[in-house]
């Protein structure tokens, strides 16, 4: 099983099929870490880049560890250390990357369609690491990795996302996952930072926390993106952490099997506190490890092969 | 497309299983016991057999030696080549191998690829003591400097001829067969 296409740029042209496959080869990615020797030979030969225009900790080291542990050859490029600066467009740099030999491009890039740009220019097979608000299909791989991983199944459970809805491609992205697998997925926030008619993508709309935390199976809690929220979305910070930040008392009113989920990086004491951060019921550091082995599987399942018989995107 | 035609049964159920039962017994004796002794299945039909083996084994000899399961796909040679990416299974060998006498385990041996990716696979793990092969059926055209050390049976093929081992475990009844491979 291969991916058919070129490029993956999102979730929400991934069928079911092909989101199952990526899941189970992680899965047997994952046992790689257990391992004396925690590198296969696979992808020996290959030239994996890094191209990202903004800021990453988690994302551009967790494909540059994926692509080690399958032994490609890996490149980093941000935006901040390269020719970016003397103003060479996007297109010219990952056009440079594609000279030098590069077999996929792994690009992360703060406006929305900029990847899915990159892929119809490049003959290079292009993976999307966050585009904007749009998409950032890795993340939700990984979030769907460990609600299968810790629950054993992700068909018909209530999955709720709390936040700025608005602004995320994690949330976006999740929810196509999400629908693709059978579950029902919730979303909560002030009204200001739910899109208008987001409950055409599939989902529940919700503005009390309360009422949408009612028999939930994981809740995933998303980072308030400050840097955006200096037009006045909400009131006040505080107003926020009243409402919707997530402390000891608000987690007493669900099961104690619920997962809690955070894609990072996380404003402690804002959305989320430490003892919930920390506590048993967060596999957030889980999320972190199966990032590396959903993007082993997926740089397998891609990089291989022949580009030239792939379908077209 | 490939046609096949023209079976031929090379061995039936009950021929397995003395087969399998002397090369328990052959194992065990090679080793001079079931001492650091462990068996480690090649996906897919490695796996049936190493369990089976194991299962002689500890009939034999009263003690049940441990099982690894081993998917060799990440190790092949010719991911580069082939057009489809082969689905990746999981390896499960929940033990440590270094100073194990380890006895690999495949249904046939043919040129020798599966078995060269196996044993890059194998020192990932740790540095066995000894690695030994087992298979069910070899049936010669090697392409690599690869031997074996307990056959069940050498089968005379030609390269345009398929041999396939059924299993009960896997495929619903055991039997190994040759197909003309028609192209």
């Amino acid at each position: 099983m291969s991916i058919k296409r070129k490029d993956f740029l999102g979730l929400y042209n991934t069928d079911r099929e092909e989101i199952v496959s990526i899941l189970n080869t992680a899965e047997s990615m994952k046992e790689i870490f257990t391992r004396t020797v925690k590198k296969v030979p696979t992808l020996r030969g290959k030239t994996i880049v890094n191209l990202f225009f903004e800021p990453s900790t988690r994302t551009k080291s967790s494909f540059s560890l994926a692509a080690k542990r399958l032994s490609a050859d890996v490149m980093s490029v941000s935006k901040k250390m390269s020719s970016v600066q003397k103003g060479e467009s996007l297109l010219d740099t990952a056009k440079t990357m594609e000279a030098m030999g590069a077999d996929v491009v792994v690009v992360r890039h703060g406006s929305p369609g900029a990847v899915e740009f990159l892929a119809e220019q490049l003959s290079a097979r292009v993976l999307n690491a966050g585009d904007g608000a749009h998409a950032h299909p890795t993340q939700a791989l990984l979030d769907l990795y460990t609600i299968k991983e810790n629950l054993g199944q992700i068909e018909g459970l209530k999955i709720l996302i709390v936040g700025d809805i608005t602004h995320s491609r994690v949330a976006r992205s999740n929810i196509w996952g999400l629908n693709h697998l059978g579950a029902e997925v919730r979303v909560v926030g002030p009204n200001t930072l739910l899109p208008v008619e987001i409950e055409k993508m599939g989902v529940e709309k919700y503005t009390d926390l309360d009422q949408a935390l009612s028999d939930v199976d994981v809740i995933n809690i998303l980072r308030i993106q400050l840097e955006r929220q200096k037009s006045g979305l909400f009131p006040s910070i505080n107003e926020y952490i009243k409402f919707y930040g997530f402390h000891e008392e608000r987690l007493m009113q669900v099961d104690d099997e619920v997962l809690i989920m955070h894609p990072g990086p996380m404003n402690r004491g804002i959305e989320i506190d430490s003892e919930v951060a920390d506590g048993k019921q967060s596999v957030i550091t889980e999320q972190v490890t199966n990032g590396v082995a959903v993007r082993m599987a997926l740089l397998y399942l891609l990089a291989g092969g022949n580009p030239e018989d792939a379908e077209i995107t | 497309m490939t046609l096949n035609s023209e079976k031929r049964t090379v061995l039936k159920a009950e021929g397995i299983q003395r087969i399998l039962r002397r090369m328990a017994h052959e194992i065990i004796e090679n080793n001079e016991g079931t001492e650091q002794l462990v068996l480690i299945g090649i996906r897919t039909r490695g796996v049936p057999l190493a369990r089976r083996l194991i299962a002689m084994i500890k009939e034999f000899e009263g003690t049940e030696v441990p099982l690894g399961i081993l998917d060799i796909t990440l190790y092949r040679d010719d991911l580069s080549t082939i057009g489809e990416q082969p689905v990746v299974h999981k390896t499960e060998i929940p033990f440590d191998i270094t100073g194990k006498k380890v006895i690999l385990i495949d249904d046939v041996i043919y040129t020798g690829r599966t078995v060269r990716s196996a044993l890059d696979a194998l020192v990932d793990f740790g540095r066995p003591d000894k690695i030994k092969l087992a298979v069910l059926i070899d049936r010669g055209h090697r392409e690599l400097p690869i031997r074996t050390d307990f056959v069940g049976k050498k089968v005379s093929t030609s390269q345009n001829e398929l041999i396939t081992v059924f299993l009960e475990e896997t495929d619903g009844e055991d039997k190994v067969f040759i197909e003309e491979n028609n192209y």
